[in-house]
């Protein structure tokens, strides 16, 4: 516990809690937002859905950026033996990026838009984001002693945060006239640019991944392979090369398309190496099942294969065009974010918060993750086969009524709400206890210290006197 | 040590990844300069300013076009082949879902402005694909 004194580990924590504060606030609106879909008109005059989904889609994405923010900060300082970065760029980056959020939320609430898919708020706020993350790269950038022979995972990092950097920068060309006024062409850099900016945050998420892998497995060997080494760079070609597979169906170049497809179906290698290493897999489980970072760092291995193939299938154009514009693409995303961004950055945080701090009721925590996960199948296999009802009716020669298509899916819609709230309830019961356990031992032993100093302070008092 | 597990030498790793991000930027570039066959709209204001509205109201977080949007209500690419009026019925007074946004006429036309551009641009209806057995799709 009186580790937490140690400023320089505690800080960059304090990223994490604010992320856990922002992926509570995700899992309400998100309930807000699906009460929405099977209750027409639900809160339309006070708080309409075109307010509630920004406010869960920012909530969610932040909870996720700001959170890997405090884990690659973390994870550095126990990577190299220098104390790393500037104290007061560090204080910047989070207060930037907690201001962004505020104005975000207020601007929302106040039906203030940019109208852009993920960064809905007016594009002012994104200069807050943009120079907290000029801030953060300089922080990561300087804390390496050196560049010459570091695992894959600062390679992942640091990829990760350049191309969010220049991803998130390109989101905003619709500014320029010359974007804005060609249509397609407008929807073709605004979906490549949010293609590869969900690739940036998940290569600082895998890498993050491959870190906490080491520390508890105690072996650096595989961080150093060739074949990490291979996976980063298939991953890296995915994130530059494969976002074409969201516009299968918008009108832009053909070669946009056959680019995507060819690329995509690389991530078969990847598909194919999980299947080769299951036994390896199985073993470590069985090794390290005692430990419940472990445990999310598995179920998120479980998500990452059930949506990879969901994924492979969606980048087939033939697929794709019954699944595009279905809840099957809401499922791949729910099974994206939460099953592999939130169990993995879950794990990562509960390694993080509990190291120097009492661990907090392990039966809770494994039964919320429990919960969460069959809660999260629920929810996926219903949005699934409400996709499914979608695409039979798209694809329907005769063209049938909107409110037709929405009454065959409703029981599905009902399903996923319900799943829903469980998850929510799975999801808080590891929160909420991860949190009220780190604060309690961060101000204890803040209280601690300050008492220690005024202590020291009546002692050179006493002896002045 | 097998060679699946042998470390790739810096020197392999700075060249593999130079190679890649030259390609991706250079990909880039090529579709900054080069915009599918859809006409600049210079000199549409009205149209223009139709989209401004779209992304005012945020109007994507619940309707998609291409495909790309929020599911709640429907995809609105092609909505201008059921004609202006039928636009304007929605755009006036809401749904039992879609609040009433107290849009003025200006607005209104603005809007419809647009998505009569949109339809011009193609159709995002699935059913006009050809689908291959290669896996290909086209309109």
């Amino acid at each position: 516990m009186a580790a937490s004194n140690n400023k320089n580990t505690a800080f960059p924590k304090l990223f994490i809690v604010s992320a856990l504060l922002l992926l509570c606030c995700g899992l309400v609106f998100g309930l807000i937002g699906g009460l929405q879909y099977i209750i027409p008109g639900f809160w339309r005059n006070t708080l309409s859905f075109e307010k509630v989904r920004p406010l869960h889609v920012s909530s969610m994405v932040f909870w996720i950026i700001i959170a890997l923010v405090g884990v690659v900060l973390s994870f550095l300082q126990q990577h190299g033996t220098r104390r790393n970065y500037s104290p007061f760029l560090l204080r910047a980056q989070l207060i930037l990026l907690c201001l962004a959020v505020l104005l975000i939320f207020i601007s929302y609430f106040r039906g203030l838009f940019g109208g852009r898919e993920y960064w809905e708020f007016p594009p002012y706020i994104s200069i807050f984001i943009i120079a907290s993350w000029i801030l953060f790269l300089v922080n990561v950038i300087a804390s390496l002693i050196t560049i010459k022979k570091q695992p894959v995972y600062i390679w992942m990092w640091l990829t990760g945060i350049c191309f969010f950097l220049f991803t998130f920068l390109e989101s905003y060309l619709w500014l320029i006239p010359y974007f804005n006024r060609h249509l397609v062409n407008d929807m073709t850099v605004q979906w490549k640019s949010y293609g590869s900016m969900v690739g940036s945050w998940n290569m600082i998420m895998y890498g993050s991944s491959i870190f906490l892998m080491d520390k508890i497995s105690g072996s650096k060997t595989y961080s150093h392979s060739r074949i990490a080494f291979l996976l980063y760079f298939l991953g890296l070609f995915n994130l530059m090369f494969n976002w074409g597979h969201h516009l299968y169906t918008v009108p832009t170049h053909p070669y946009v398309h056959y680019i995507a497809y060819a690329v995509s179906m690389t991530e078969l290698l990847i598909l194919g190496r999980m299947i080769l290493t299951w036994r390896q897999s199985l073993t470590a489980a069985q090794k390290f099942r005692h430990n419940i970072a472990y445990r999310f760092l598995l179920f998120g291995d479980v998500w990452i294969l059930l949506t990879l193939v969901l994924a492979l299938a969606m980048s087939i154009p033939a697929i794709n065009v019954y699944t595009h514009g279905t809840y099957i693409t809401v499922g791949h995303t729910m099974g994206a974010t939460i099953g592999i961004n939130t169990f993995l950055i879950l794990g990562m945080a509960y390694n993080l918060l509990t190291d120097e701090c009492r661990e907090p009721n392990r039966k809770i925590i494994i039964a919320g993750l429990n919960l969460a996960n069959i809660a999260l199948f629920v929810f996926w296999i219903s949005l699934i086969v409400a996709g499914v009802l979608k695409a039979a009716w798209q694809m329907n020669p005769e063209r049938l009524p909107y409110a037709a298509m929405l009454d065959s899916v409703k029981p599905w819609l009902i399903s996923f709400v319900v799943a829903g709230f469980v998850l929510t309830t799975g999801l808080l019961m590891i929160v909420l206890p991860l949190l009220k356990s780190y604060l309690s031992c961060y101000f204890t032993s803040h209280l601690f210290s300050l008492r220690s100093l005024n202590a020291k302070k009546q002692k050179r008092e006493l002896s002045l006197e | 040590m097998s060679l699946i597990m042998k470390p790739f030498s810096d020197k392999h790793k700075a060249i593999l990844f130079i190679v890649l991000a030259v390609s991706f930027f250079s990909y880039t570039v090529v579709l900054y300069v080069s915009p599918p066959v859809d006409r600049p709209l210079e000199h549409a204001t009205a149209v223009l300013d139709g989209k401004a509205l779209w992304q005012k109201y945020n109007c994507n977080a619940c309707h998609q076009l291409y495909g790309l949007g929020g599911y709640l209500g429907p995809d609105l690419t092609n909505v201008y082949e059921k004609g202006p009026d039928y636009i304007k019925g929605f755009l006036v007074t809401g749904t039992n879902v879609m609040p009433d946004f107290h849009l003025n006429n200006e607005e209104i036309e603005h809007l419809i402005s647009y998505f009569k551009y949109l339809n011009t641009t193609g159709s995002a209806d699935p059913r006009s694909f050809k689908i291959y057995y290669d896996g290909r799709i086209e309109q």
